[in-house]
This record gives C-alpha cells, structure tokens and sequence, in this order.
C-alpha cells in the first residue's frame, strides 16, 4: 500500500471531561494526505476542545491519537516526549489561530516571524532565511517592503496572512486551523479564504479547521464534522451534509445561514 | 455490449423535514436505468419529479436511501451509495463530472484560469488544459477581453457559458448534466450540442436534464421517462 492508503492522523474515542462537564466525548476520526475536514458546531459544541486534543495542547480524558510520521511510523501522539512533541509542532504541523497576536510574536518583525520557524528546522543561513521570508510574504500577499516591520503595525487581515506564511513555510503536512477567518471584515475574509484555498490545494495540505461558518466549510473543506453537546452528531462529504443533511440539529444549522 | 459506467437498481430517496415535525417527502421509488460508454441517456418528465435529485444521488451530493448506484472507476465497481466520502471524491476527480446551469463564483479568479484548472483536474498537462479552455470559450462566444477577468461581473449568460466551458473542459468517463442549456440562445445551445456530441464521439456516458426539446432531440439516444419512478404522493 501506498502512503496515501493510511490515514495521516487517526482519533479514536477521543474525549475530555472538565470535572462533571463534557468537553468533548467519544470522538474518532481519520485524516488522510491531502483532505481537509471541517469540524463545525455552535459555540461550546466542543468544536475548539477536540481541536486542542488532536493537537496535543490539551489531554484527553481518555481516546488515543496515532500519527504517521515522516519517516512512516505511526506514534500515539500522547505517548510522545515532549521534545517530540514540541519538534512535531515546529515542523510537520501548523496552527493558525483565530487571534494572530497568539500565533505571531507581536514584538518580532515580518520577516522574523517567518525565518523562525525556519530555524527551528535547522536552517541558519541568514541570506537563505531573508530570502525564503521574502518570497513567502509574496505568496501570502504582503509587501516585500514590510518584512521588517513589526506585526502590531499590520490590520487585521495581513496579520492573518503573516500568520499562514509563518505556519507553512517548514511545508507542514497537517495544518490545525481555528477559526481563522472570524473576526475579519467580509472583504477581508474572502480574500485570505480564497488565499487558503489556493495554498492547500497546492501544496496538498490535509487541514482540520474548526469553524462555525458553514460557507467557510463548503469553500474549503472536503469532509465535515457536526458537533453538539460534545459529540459528533453527522459526518461526511461536505456538500452532502449541506445540501441534504439527515439530522434535525444539522438541518436546523443549514436553514440558520443566509445561502450557505 | 459494453459494460455501463453508471448503472442505478432500485434507488429510492425521501427527505425527512425535522423542522417540520418529521415530515417527510418523497422524492423517487425504485429508480433503474444505467448509461453505457458513448450514450447519452436524458431523463424525462416534468420538474418536481426527481430528475435533479438523481443526478445529485449519482454525484453523491445526495444520499441514497435504497438501491444501489454502480460507477465504474477502470475495473472496479463502485456502489456511490454506500462508498465512503474519499471513495466519492476520488470518483469525483477521475471518473464523473456534473454540470449544473449555476457557476459558483470563485473570487479572483480569472474565467480562463478557471475553465483551465478544471480542465488541468482531469489529468491534462497545463498547455494542453490552456488550449483547451481557450477552445471552449470560444466556441462558446465568451468574448476574448473578458478571459483574464473573474466571472463575478459577467452577465448571467456569461457566467453560465463559462460554467459549461468548467464542466466540458475535464476528459471524465461520465458526465452529469443537469440543465446546462437552461436561458441560452439558439446559436449557444447548438454549440453545446455540438460538444455533447464531441463527448459521445470520445466515449464518454452522459446523464442529462435538457428542457429545451430541439436539445434534447438532437443529444438523447434514450429517454427515460421519471413517471415510470413516481412515488404515491397521497399520505
């Protein structure tokens, strides 16, 4: 069987308790190379909680999430130390976050946001790394000339498209995205969706991205997952769930938006 | 007889409304015909009766409730029906294409670039996936000095020429066509007889809803008449 055969990442009864509350509760899933998964739901469907686990930040009450590694052996992700877990982070995952200021160093410039994921995989030249920055601040639509100013200066927006260069420049194989478009003007937004589009289709990116905005899922996703309480209520082939959902909870969702 | 890239036994599909008290529609019952390797197969019957949603239930835009929807991908077989999503999109990316009148905008994105990706999706090597794009629009009387622009401000007949140009581009073995004719002018709907035909010629099976009978005169080597799968609406 080929790589693309085996799922990248494959969650399994993945659940997380605060106390008496259900954060997220018996949840799998797989991911292949390449496919991008939408998770979506209302605030507090346990959307961004099941983010944080398959991303390791927080976990899990109980479940295991297994990884196909680059040099192809699969790992339960929890069982990684935590240098592992801080290399995986550093150079075959991304995480673009809703707020830039958590996913940028405000205090680093443009450029140095990007050249630092650089170097955590070991590039040290600096003439390579300025020009790799460079390059990937044209790709991500910013002005070469702003590569040393700090991202505070930035609007909301180029702070985003910074953010997605910073995250793709090691060539991740998985990107977490949350919610990154909310919090944007629409104009704004439609711009970085189509940007993020593009980039994933190019470089073949498999992405997990929460959002709650099922226009956001149809315009990127391939799969979707419906959260409620906690719990995956619907699953499959995006413009299925959509356009014939069969659970009352995502038939109430998709009559709820304008034109979806 | 060659065997058929699409063939449908039994399918049956209702929808169950939740918001409305679990009220359910339904939409066709015992739906069989298959679509054979250079035949275009045109389903008949007036609108409300299904024809839409089988196109969506062969594409996998729909579910399938009962029956079976056998694709054929090379040697293998594939029930649309109960195959898992990835199944579906490779289908989608190889094997069948689906035409409807509506081009969904892509902001940015250049009219020829866009018939040119969709053509480049198929497998087709970039010069080959430009020429044939600039082929296609055309044929369809896009004018040239729109190409380079994205089709968000073109008129509705534009935009619905650009989208056919989209679904003609890709070489797939079976084709999906809900309506692609619908609001065009005479001499735009002879063009696309004329591509439907180039697509028969190649080998291609089509599926198709065409109102427009001098359309469907001309392309349909078998209608099949959707009377023939009414549900009994009375509840």
């Amino acid at each position: 069987m080929t790589d693309s055969e085996h799922p990248l990442l494959t969650a399994r009864g993945l659940s997380k308790h605060y106390g008496p509350r259900i954060g997220c509760e018996a949840v799998s899933c797989d991911l292949y190379e390449g496919e991008v998964l939408a998770v979506v739901g209302e605030s507090g469907s346990g959307k961004s909680t099941l983010l944080k686990l398959l991303a390791t930040e927080t976990p899990p009450t109980s479940g295991s999430v297994h990884y196909r590694m680059r040099d192809g052996a699969v790992r339960e992700l929890f069982a990684l130390t935590e240098a592992e877990r801080r290399f995986l982070l550093r150079t075959d995952w991304g995480f673009v976050r809703q707020d830039a200021r958590e996913g940028l160093r405000m205090s680093v410039s443009a450029g140095g946001n990007v050249g630092e994921r650089l170097m955590a995989v070991g590039e040290r030249h600096y003439g390579r790394i300025r020009g790799t920055a460079l390059d990937w601040l044209g790709r991500v639509e910013i002005d070469g000339d702003r590569i040393d100013d700090l991202p505070r200066d930035f609007s909301g927006g180029m702070r985003q498209r910074l953010q997605i260069a910073r995250n793709l420049v090691t060539h991740p194989r998985l990107v977490f995205m949350d919610e990154p478009t909310s919090g944007l003007d629409v104009s704004v937004q439609a711009r970085l969706l189509d940007l993020l589009r593009g980039l994933v289709a190019e470089l073949g990116l498999a992405v997990i991205i929460v959002t709650h905005d099922l226009a956001v899922a149809r315009l990127l996703s391939h799969r979707i997952m419906v959260m409620r309480h906690g719990r995956v209520i619907e699953t499959g082939l995006t413009d299925q769930v959509l356009d014939d959902p069969s659970e009352a909870y995502t038939q109430l969702l998709v009559s709820s938006v304008l034109a979806a | 007889m060659t065997e058929p890239l699409v063939s449908l036994s039994g399918v049956a599909k209702s929808f169950t409304l939740h918001l409305r008290d679990g009220m359910r529609i339904r939409v066709v019952d015992n739906v069989s015909f298959a679509a054979r390797p250079g035949e275009c197969v045109v389903l008949g019957g007036p609108s409300g009766s299904g024809k839409s949603s089988i196109l969506k239930m062969i594409y996998g835009n729909y579910r399938c409730d009962t029956g079976t929807i056998a694709v054929r991908d090379g040697d293998e077989i594939v029930d649309v029906a109960k195959a898992e999503p990835r199944r579906i999109l490779a289908l989608r990316a190889h094997v069948m294409g689906y035409v409807s009148q509506f081009l969904r905008v892509i902001p940015r994105v250049s009219a020829l670039d866009i018939v040119a990706a969709s053509a480049a999706e198929s497998g087709l090597g970039r010069q080959d996936a430009w020429c044939r794009a600039e082929r296609l629009l055309t044929l369809l009387n896009v004018p040239e000095r729109l190409w380079s622009l994205p089709p968000g401000t073109f008129s509705g007949g534009e935009q619905q020429r650009v989208n056919i140009a989209r679904g003609l581009a890709p070489d797939r073995p079976l084709l999906l066509l809900d309506e692609p004719t619908a609001s065009l002018d005479a001499a735009n709907r002879a063009v696309v007889v004329r591509l439907i035909e180039e697509k028969k010629k190649a080998g291609v099976a089509i599926v198709g809803i065409f109102h427009d009978e001098d359309v469907r005169d001309k392309v349909a080597d078998r209608v099949v008449d959707m009377a023939a799968f009414a549900t009994e609406k009375a509840a």
